[in-house]
């Protein structure tokens, strides 16, 4: 009895989550179909249409006389219907009447089946990763082609900003995370308290005064530039989350590289960076995937130099300005995913871990 | 330990280095000097370039993650010229230096210098006291920024907290635990631009009877009326935004939940059922109490990353049609209007508004036994 209660109350549990599972991945699925559909597909039809369906299609004619009155009832196969069911359509045994012409008085009876659009391409992915070509034509009348930047351009600039600003700042935190929970220097205390109050603090505190001394230092919109900030904003946490890992070391460890003479440097590069691999990697993905999901650092020391976008804006640009455009949106929304999903599903464990670590980022 | 570190023998023969020699400071200026110049030379190298992107971008990259890794090399090179005692008292300052430095540059003294700005005008020129402070609370837009924002903590706090609840729960006793819990996780991997598109999609309208948004696709269906999700329907729209929001926060909720719950004991568990109690009442008489910690740091966590929301209503409707939240008020204030007081002062509103965490935060720490 009570076994069966059990075995019910999980079918139950089951449902409840697939069907939460479910809408939780309609929306990432929806954008995934569309990108392979066809520019004209994905504005006449949803992209549920893809898969069968059933549907009215398109049958035989049925011409009706001239003289009929709109007005009045309609006969057709027996049967009357009036003007404005005929033209929503309307169903008879199975099969639905609608003005095929009603000017010319032409009934269309639609049978139903099953159907699909199954039309996939991969322009929309060419397309957004090459950039348009825009024809040009030249005060001499000749003609030249130009081909606007497209997201493989972004893309490697998203490569290039996010893997030194994860390498840099995780390097640097890692040296101060060893001082902090091995050395012993006068401010230590203090400083360590600061490092933790910044942990929240909102980035949009510093960017108005950082991005006048970039402006002055000539720093905007480069990749050093980028890079700093990106550093400094991640290194509170990156800080914090090494100095939890490093100072749980064993003791041991240092004494018996110190009776063998190793430098302080010996020891933090040749000992603790290869025993922190694991905690290296964690935090290493939080704060690739925080550089390369960025948006609000890069619009503001990036602006619009092209050359150095990233894909974040290069998406945020087509969503403004080109909002109806949606082969190229969600073909461009969706390369722009496949590093953090690829680093979700191959990393998962690494990732969760720097996560939970990592949450409390300001 | 400490001891320990001061009696262990230094590398190389003592007795040589005893005194500080003018070559050994003269060796280090000339090392701090040198990773200034080459750093700066490469920088302009990079600034000029007219290189190929891709190799631009290699070139960089090599840079970037050597040059970080040299200048650490090369200071300790040169404290190393110094003796023992000496090397001691520097080594510690190469190790947290660059990060004190890039910190109180990049972070503090700039949120310092936007305290500063806040008591001035829009072109940061005559001096207004507390005018800007009062300005922002009186301000029609500013009011619908503070309202919303207050809307996205309450609504979208609440619901990520609840919603990770129940799905840890449920995920814990159904069949495919493993799954569910990555599909609910992964929209914390994506960016909140691409979630965007990816909402933006499901709450597209067109006018006319074939909607290819799903969700008015859905209305539809059901015979009602498609809607202008994000923009005309003022104010549920933020409601909308804000459901982006609980896509993507609740996985995070969910596996730290999901974490806690596991580690409430099976046998208290089995007492309570043994006691008669239903499931419900073990849920909210022994499992609530038992993880309200972890309740607790989740709900600060996401009220602190609300807080600052700005991509999603960037992206999904550029703060029109009052969905405008401080942080994009500030961007508008800083970037469109050039006014320099209101941006500042809306920074330092944020800033006070996260205070009681960083408190709690340090508080925390200090129990823990940081120190």
């Amino acid at each position: 009895m009570v076994k069966r209660k059990r075995k019910r109350g999980k079918l139950v549990v089951n449902l409840v989550l697939g069907i939460i599972c479910f809408i939780w991945l309609v929306p990432t699925l929806g954008l995934f179909i569309s990108s392979f559909r066809p520019a004209a597909d994905i504005l006449q039809s949803g992209w549920w249409k893809v898969f069968p369906h059933q549907e009215y299609t398109a049958g035989e004619t049925l011409q009706l006389s001239k003289e009929v009155d709109l007005r009045g009832p309609i006969e057709v196969n027996g049967r009357t219907y009036t003007d404005e069911q005929l033209k929503a359509g309307v169903e008879a045994d199975g099969k639905q009447l609608i003005w095929e012409n009603r000017r010319a008085r032409t009934v269309n009876v639609q049978e139903q089946g099953w159907k699909t659009v199954p039309d996939l391409t991969i322009d929309n992915y060419k397309n957004v990763l090459s950039g348009k070509e825009y024809k040009l034509k030249e005060a001499d009348g000749s003609e030249t082609v130009q081909k606007g930047t497209g997201l493989s351009q972004a893309f490697w600039n998203t490569l290039t900003i996010a893997v030194p600003a994860t390498v840099i700042p995780v390097l640097i935190a890692s040296f101060a995370a060893y001082a902090f929970a091995w050395l012993r220097f006068p401010g230590r205390k203090m400083l360590f308290v600061m490092i933790i109050a910044m942990l929240v603090i909102p980035l949009q505190v510093a960017l108005i005064p950082v991005l006048k001394d970039y402006t002055a230092l000539g720093l905007n919109g480069s990749y050093l530039g980028i890079w700093l900030a990106h550093t400094a904003f991640g290194l509170p946490l990156v800080t914090y989350f090494m100095y939890n890992f490093i100072s749980q070391l064993p003791k041991d460890l240092f004494e018996s590289a110190f009776i063998d003479g190793a430098s302080h440097f010996t020891i933090f590069s040749r000992l603790i960076l290869p025993l922190s691999v694991p905690a290296l990697a964690s935090i290493g993905i939080f704060q690739f995937l925080w550089v390369w999901n960025d948006y609000l650092v890069s619009l503001i020391f990036i602006g619009n130099q092209p050359s150095v976008q990233v894909m974040s804006m290069k998406i945020a640009d087509l969503a403004g300005s080109r909002g109806n455009d949606w082969h190229l949106l969600t073909s461009a929304a969706f390369i722009s995913m496949l590093m953090p999903l690829a680093i979700f599903f191959l990393l998962q464990k690494y990732f969760v871990r720097g996560l939970m670590g990592g949450s409390v980022k300001g | 330990m400490e001891t320990q570190l001061k009696r262990s023998p230094g590398t190389g023969d003592p007795q040589t280095r005893q005194r500080i020699s003018a070559g050994a400071v003269l060796l280090s200026l000339l090392v701090l000097l040198g990773n200034i110049a080459v750093n700066g030379a490469i920088f302009v190298f990079f600034r000029d370039s007219t290189l190929n992107p891709l190799i631009t971008a290699v070139l960089a990259v090599l840079w970037g993650v050597l040059g970080i890794y040299l200048i650490y090399y090369t200071l300790n090179w040169a404290a190393e010229r110094y003796p023992e005692r000496l090397r001691r008292r520097i080594l510690p300052f190469i190790f947290v230096g660059p990060a004190v430095l890039l910190l109180g540059w990049l972070l503090v003294l700039p949120a310092l210098r936007t305290l500063y700005l806040s008591f001035f005008n829009a072109s940061s020129e005559k001096f207004v006291g507390l005018a800007n402070y009062a300005a922002i609370f009186s301000d029609r837009l500013m009011g619908t920024a503070l309202r919303n924002n207050l809307l996205w903590v309450f609504v979208g706090t609440l619901a990520c907290v609840a919603l990770g609840l129940l799905i840890a729960i449920l995920a814990d006793r159904s069949s495919f635990e493993k799954l569910a819990k990555s599909i609910i996780f992964m929209p914390m991997a994506i960016s909140f631009v691409a979630a965007g598109v990816i909402w933006k999609f499901v709450y597209y309208y067109q006018p006319g009877t074939e909607q290819i948004g799903l969700l008015n696709a859905i209305v539809t269906a059901f015979g009602g009326e498609p809607q202008a999700w994000t923009s005309m329907l003022q104010p549920w729209n933020n409601f909308f935004l804000i459901l982006i929001l609980i896509w993507m926060q609740t996985g995070f909720a969910m596996v730290i939940f999901s974490a806690a719950i596991k580690g409430v004991p099976e046998d208290i568990l089995e007492a309570a059922r043994v006691d008669g109690a239903g499931e419900i009442k073990t849920f909210f008489r022994i499992m609530i109490p038992y993880i309200s910690t972890t309740i607790l740091t989740v709900t600060t966590t996401i009220i602190v990353f609300t807080l600052k929301i700005f991509d999603v209503v960037m992206v999904m409707t550029g703060g029109q049609y009052d969905t405008e939240v401080v942080a994009t008020q500030f961007y508008r204030q800083f970037f469109m209007y050039r006014n320099f007081g209101y941006g500042s002062t809306l920074a330092i509103v944020l800033l006070i508004a996260v205070t009681p965490v960083i408190l709690i935060n340090l508080r925390q720490f200090r129990k823990q036994g940081g120190f």
